[in-house]
């Protein structure tokens, strides 16, 4: 069973649905027993930061989120909130991994925020099993996670500036961008993480 | 690099798929999700849905529509028609859209698209502008509402640049002259549009063929996104031979 996370983060109605066309069967809640024994653990998230870290609060999912040990996939803001500290409302977050979350530089980047699709780069993660390097995948952001040595799981590049689109520590997985809207190659990523091969 | 977008519309009426025939009369064309399947699996970007029912004679509502819709294609799509409030947004998003359109509503009401912005982000509010040449208008064209029918008194740019600064996340364009003539894109207006704009701009009307994309994808227009009904609906541009075309124009792609 997958736990879906609700804390009212906007549209979660396309990631469960995309997990139900690969079979699954999958529970919104904001539950603690119910997510704590869940096979698989989405965090979803569509919205404002330091709002999505009151409403975490509001429903005692800090400490929960934090006690996973099954696979976990966050996903768009869902990724940023596993991280240390974001700019966006300058909150504090779940510190998952110890990284922040930063308002790309608009002297860089014209387009504020990313919409669209990039290609995603060295793969260091079995979510990207059977995928060429370069897939293509769909972002829609304004903030960004920055390399880092220990947690980088997959780059990309945006006007020339490169950063993390996907991270990983131990059970904890996260995504920038959707995989649930990024066709094929967005399928394969969830398939991955329902496999067993994530489990090692 | 993003990739350059290509956007199939689709036309809704009552729950079915339409397609106008010289202006005149609408024609069914089919199940709307049967259809966006079929988009998808030859390789569309995105998908855009216009419900062009009058409120009172919808059959079926259309949050039902754009659930069903949610739940069977694995792409981004954007809906629009009839929208006329925050709510409305609200309610089109928590079904499963990523985007809403808003046209005439946004003209006569500008809160709309602030409201909304502030409510649900930037990303999801696409404000569509429909344009005519007018040599009156500093851009040297007007824009439209209501379905084409009413000038709006507005300067093309200025009204694309106001509904940016309230929070508006992208620009869907329709030259109303190019539409349906299959003679391309409108380049003049388009350009202008994506040089001075720190949104995406989607360009729409006249696409006829592979040429007209590489037109509005090239340097010197600049558009992100192209949008087309009838040559993707009749067949007569197939989506994959499109993309290998503009690749291998060195425009880039999702292939």
């Amino acid at each position: 069973m997958i736990a879906v996370v609700d804390y009212n983060a906007g549209n979660v109605f396309s990631v469960i649905s995309a997990f139900e066309r690969l079979g699954q069967s999958v529970v919104l809640t904001s539950d603690r027993d119910t997510i704590l024994s869940a096979d698989r653990v989405v965090f979803p998230g569509v919205g404002y930061a330091s709002a999505a870290m009151k409403e975490l609060e509001m429903r005692d999912l800090i400490s929960t989120l934090r006690m996973v040990r099954a696979p976990f996939l966050g996903i768009c803001l869902g990724m940023q909130l596993m991280c240390a500290f974001s700019e966006e409302g300058n909150t504090p977050m779940l510190g998952l991994v110890d990284l922040p979350v930063r308002l790309f530089d608009r002297s860089v980047c014209r387009k504020i925020p990313q919409i669209g699709w990039n290609r995603v780069y060295k793969y260091d993660d079995p979510l990207f099993s059977g995928l060429d390097e370069g897939a293509w995948f769909f972002f829609d952001h304004s903030y960004y996670v920055p390399l880092s040595s220990g947690a980088t799981a997959a780059r990309t590049e945006y006007y020339g500036f490169e950063y993390t689109s996907a991270l990983r520590k131990n059970n904890f997985h996260g995504l920038q961008f959707h995989p649930e809207k990024s066709g094929k190659a967005g399928e394969r990523v969830l398939l991955n993480f329902i496999s067993p091969e994530v489990e090692q | 690099m993003l990739a350059r977008r290509i956007i199939p519309c689709l036309d809704i009426k009552n729950g079915r798929t339409v397609k106008g025939i010289n202006f005149l009369g609408l024609r069914d064309a089919g199940d709307p999700v049967e259809n966006a399947v079929r988009y998808c699996e030859q390789g569309a970007d995105e998908l855009v849905f216009l419900d062009i029912t009058a409120t009172i004679e919808r059959r079926e509502p259309l949050s039902e529509l754009v659930r069903r819709i949610a739940r069977n294609i694995n792409i981004p799509f954007t809906v629009g028609g009839g929208i006329k409030s925050a709510d409305d947004v609200q309610t089109i998003l928590v079904s499963g859209a990523d985007k809403v359109s808003v046209n005439s509503q946004a003209v006569r009401n500008k809160r709309i698209i602030k409201e909304s912005a502030e409510r649900f982000g930037s990303q999801c509010m696409v404000v569509a502008v429909d344009v005519r040449r007018n040599s009156a208008f500093p851009s040297g064209y007007e824009v439209y509402i209501d379905g084409g029918r009413t000038p709006a008194g507005l300067d093309a740019l200025q009204w694309a640049q106001e509904a940016e600064s309230l929070g508006c996340g992208e620009i869907l364009l329709t030259s109303m002259e190019a539409d349906g003539t299959r003679n391309g894109f409108d380049l003049g207006i388009t350009g202008l549009l994506a040089k001075t704009l720190s949104v995406p701009v989607i360009a729409s009307g006249g696409a006829g063929s592979m040429e007209d994309f590489l037109s509005v994808f090239s340097d010197s227009c600049g558009a992100d996104a192209a949008l087309a009904a009838s040559v993707f609906h009749y067949h007569e541009i197939d989506i994959p031979q499109l993309k290998a075309y503009l690749q291998s124009n060195a425009i880039p792609v999702r292939l």
